[in-house]
């Protein structure tokens, strides 16, 4: 398995060196391109925990999507980075204390060990070894009947961003012209043209 | 989970030899050109004159609007992939779980829709 | 695989029925376009109500469904009560000004359906998940709503700083509750109450600790109790008025009783662990709301300090951890909920030609200009104050009472004189009202149904003392359902 041991440092060794990145590049666009980057190095961590299905749907929303939008953000802004991070140094005593503090109580959560034994017996593992089902399957057997309500949660959660975009951001434009193909087909002969009868040399 | 991650070798193989030619490339032409760097030559040429502003140009926010859209109905597939596969064992109430989730977000459509948030005029 | 039973989906039905009915209304809405939005407004409302009838109607004792992800019991139900009144009555108050400033878009009664749906789902959670679904699918649409006015700078600064703050918050819930998952191996309450009531529950492991104080930290944030509590004066200020009356009434309520909740229901066996964090905020919240508040010369800026400093009170019911201190929260809920419909709906109606006014001085002499609305206002800040024999006092009473008799005595004395140094900053605004030279009159006549919102919870407010048997009786019954 060493080849696992190989693969797992250099995925998690590029993560945390592309994050740096992300609040280190000079250019906005740049720190975009590292998301993505520890985007498709964070799914290469989920492949190596046998969870296939989201290291696909993390390439597919995250890479294919949710980065995008960053970018029509970065470029919608017209933000001068470099004014952006005059503060940098006189925050960074608060924020390297409250990360301290994170790696203190990781420190901690590691050193606690796993699970309670007892824990274990009694919680439920919904889920069918990983031998009998692909990661997809055993996902897709649960999230429509078990996980129900979540499920339906979620999709009442995207309507909500669906509203919410929409109000926030749509404006109706004066002036424009549209086509609407109803009123184009509904155009009887009647109402588009005219017959007249025009007597000679006297023009209409 | 040793056999699944045996079928992602050659992915990882593949990484590996796209990194190592990647790395070789650029170290090759960075060894074996000739480096004359000058700031002269990464400033921007503009007729003769300095660019008179950033050639970044401000987007529409129209653009934030569509790529919000294309993240939700993005989700909403990602939800589809898992149900087609498990969709012979959750039975009729898997089934109509997802018409139902479909049909939320069909809601939604329809209201974009009439509110012209797909139309770019 | 056996192909899974269809749940049981009548103790779900009040949600099911106000999560279509928030569909139907947004195709209704936008088809017939922002004209209508009166009418979308006024069926919303009667959403809600047709909400409550069903909720009692179903209700039948404890009922878990959806795989022990839904539980609704008499505390959900006492919850619910409380959250669809307060949505209701902001939705109703919020007319006038949404007719006067031109903010008649249809989606803003849906997007209050829509946060009234993830409340009544987060105080019917069993699961971490559920939890945190319904947290999501409320602070969504809030934020939305606070970024409603999107064409007033300040109410978009608002927006935006309660989405940034609230995402952050969210992200601490989420990680508290996946330290949680891991360290216990599941995310049902009653899985979890069963663990931790045993042997286990002497001494849990640290991992399972950090990740409660990450999920109180997330939580405390929702409820705005001191030092999570920063966005809320500037968010109540910034935003459209009706929202900030929508935000102090059910969203508080939702939140409070989704922390008792939490605490209590799951992890009852870890009082020890957490009584010490819930004490901590909840006399930072009142220590912090009484003394902030009383340099404040906005209204609305005011009603802030003042919802973090109740939360506080609330908070120290919860401290108790017993089913006393619970029944304390239930009632102060109940109370903060009427008294804050009367002030908001007396804020609401601070209008001098054709503007919306909000400093504290504008308040000025009122008893002079009208009479009945200086003396509601008047109800509504004794009441706050906790004065006697006013409702406020019996809310804070009973939290009180129950604090000392789980021997929190300090926290008690604190409560206690926290209360004393508000009292100052709501005296103060009576003084204004009654002794200063009067400003220029508010607009009159202020409709009908603001005229019944106001007089109802100023009734409410003053005679509660004569008759409160019925609201501590189910107050009592509903936090019995929850201590096991």
């Amino acid at each position: 398995m060493i080849v696992g041991a190989i693969a797992f440092y250099l995925f998690a060794g590029m993560i945390i060196a592309s994050a740096v990145m992300v609040i280190a590049a000079r250019n906005p666009v740049h720190s975009v391109l590292f998301l993505i980057l520890s985007f498709f190095n964070a799914s290469g961590l989920f492949v190596l925990l046998g969870a296939e299905f989201l290291a696909m749907i993390l390439v597919i929303v995250y890479v294919g999507a949710v980065a995008v939008l960053f970018l029509f953000v970065v470029m919608m802004l017209n933000i001068n980075f470099v004014e952006l991070r005059q503060g940098f140094l006189q925050y960074l005593p608060i924020g390297g204390l409250v990360g301290l503090i994170l790696l203190i109580e990781l420190f901690f959560v590691i050193a606690a060990g796993i699970t309670d034994p007892e824990v274990v017996a009694l919680a439920s593992a919904p889920i069918p070894p990983l031998s009998d089902l692909t990661n997809t399957e055993a996902l897709g057997q649960l999230i429509y009947t078990r996980y129900v309500y979540l499920f339906q949660t979620a999709g009442m959660v995207l309507l909500v961003a669906m509203v919410g975009a929409i109000v926030l951001t749509l404006r109706q434009r004066e002036g424009v012209r549209k086509q609407s193909i109803a009123r184009q087909v509904a155009r009887t002969r009647e109402e588009s043209i005219e017959i007249k009868t025009v007597t000679p040399g006297s023009g209409i | 989970m040793e056999d699944l991650l045996r079928e992602y070798l050659p992915i990882l193989i593949f990484i590996g030899l796209t990194l190592g030619f990647a790395i070789l490339f650029i170290a090759g032409s960075y060894f074996s050109a000739e480096q004359r760097p000058d700031t002269e030559k990464l400033s921007t040429y503009e007729c003769g004159f300095a660019p008179f502003e950033d050639s970044r140009s401000q987007f529409d926010v129209r653009f934030y609007l569509v790529a919000i859209l294309f993240i939700i109905f993005d989700l909403e597939v990602a939800f589809l992939f898992p149900w087609a596969i498990a969709l012979r064992d959750i039975g009729l109430f898997g089934f109509w779980s997802m018409i139902i989730f479909l049909a939320i977000l069909t809601i939604g459509f329809a209201y974009e829709w009439k509110k012209g948030a797909l139309e770019w005029e | 695989m056996p192909t899974a039973p269809v749940p049981d989906l009548i103790p779900a039905i009040p949600e099911i029925w106000v999560g279509a009915s928030a569909l139907a209304l947004l195709l209704y809405g936008v088809f017939r376009g922002n004209k209508h939005t009166r009418e979308v407004a006024w069926l919303s409302v009667l959403v809600m109500a047709v909400a409550a009838v069903l909720m009692f109607a179903v209700q039948d004792g404890r009922q878990v469904t959806f795989s022990g992800a839904f539980v609704t019991d008499d505390f959900a139900v006492f919850a619910k009560s409380l959250i669809l009144l307060g949505s209701a009555v902001a939705l109703i108050i919020s007319q006038g000004y949404i007719r006067n400033e031109k903010m008649e878009r249809f989606e803003f009664p849906i997007l209050i359906l829509l946060a009234t749906l993830g409340m009544m789902m987060m105080v019917s959670a069993n699961d971490l998940l559920a939890l945190y679904m319904g947290v999501e699918l409320q602070s969504l649409a809030l934020y939305v709503l606070a970024a409603f006015k999107r064409d007033s700078l300040r109410s978009t600064e608002s927006g935006l700083k309660y989405f940034v703050l609230g995402a952050l918050s969210s992200g601490i819930l989420l990680y508290g509750l996946s330290l949680i998952y891991g360290f216990s191996g599941t995310t049902n309450f009653e899985t979890l109450a069963a663990l931790y009531s045993g042997p286990a529950a002497e001494s849990p492991s640290i991992g399972l600790i950090i990740g409660l104080v990450f999920l109180i930290a997330g939580l405390a944030f929702k409820v705005s109790a001191v030092p999570f509590h920063m966005w809320t004066p500037d968010v109540y200020e910034g935003t459209a008025t009706p929202v900030t009356a929508f935000l102090a009434l059910a969203p508080k309520v939702a939140a409070m009783a989704l922390f008792a909740r939490v605490m209590v229901a799951p992890f009852i066996g870890l009082l020890d662990d957490w009584q010490d964090v819930i004490i901590v905020i909840s006399m930072a919240s009142m220590v912090f709301g009484a003394f902030a508040a009383i340099r404040q010369t906005n209204i609305k800026r005011l009603m802030a300090y003042s919802s973090i400093g109740h939360m506080g009170f609330a908070l120290v019911g919860l401290a108790a951890g017993t089913e006393k201190g619970l029944q304390g929260v239930l009632i102060y809920l109940s109370i903060y909920l009427v008294m804050n419909i009367g002030a908001f709906a007396a804020i609401l109606t601070m209008r001098v030609k054709g503007t919306m006014v909000e400093s504290i001085d504008d308040l000025a002499g009122l008893s002079r200009t009208s009479p009945m609305m200086a003396l509601g206002i008047a109800i509504f800040m004794f009441s706050l104050a906790g004065i006697p024999p006013l409702a406020g006092f019996f809310g804070k009473f009973y939290v009180f009472i129950a604090a000392v008799e789980a021997d929190l005595m300090v926290l008690a004395i604190v409560g206690v004189l926290a209360s004393v140094v508000g009292a100052f900053y709501y005296v103060r605004i009576v003084k204004i009202m009654y002794f200063d030279e009067p400003a220029e009159p508010f607009e009159r006549p202020i409709g009908r149904e603001m005229s019944a919102i106001l007089t109802g919870s100023g009734i409410l407010t003053l005679l509660f003392f004569i008759y409160p048997a019925p609201l501590v009786g189910w107050a009592q019954t509903a936090a019995a359902a929850l201590v096991p």
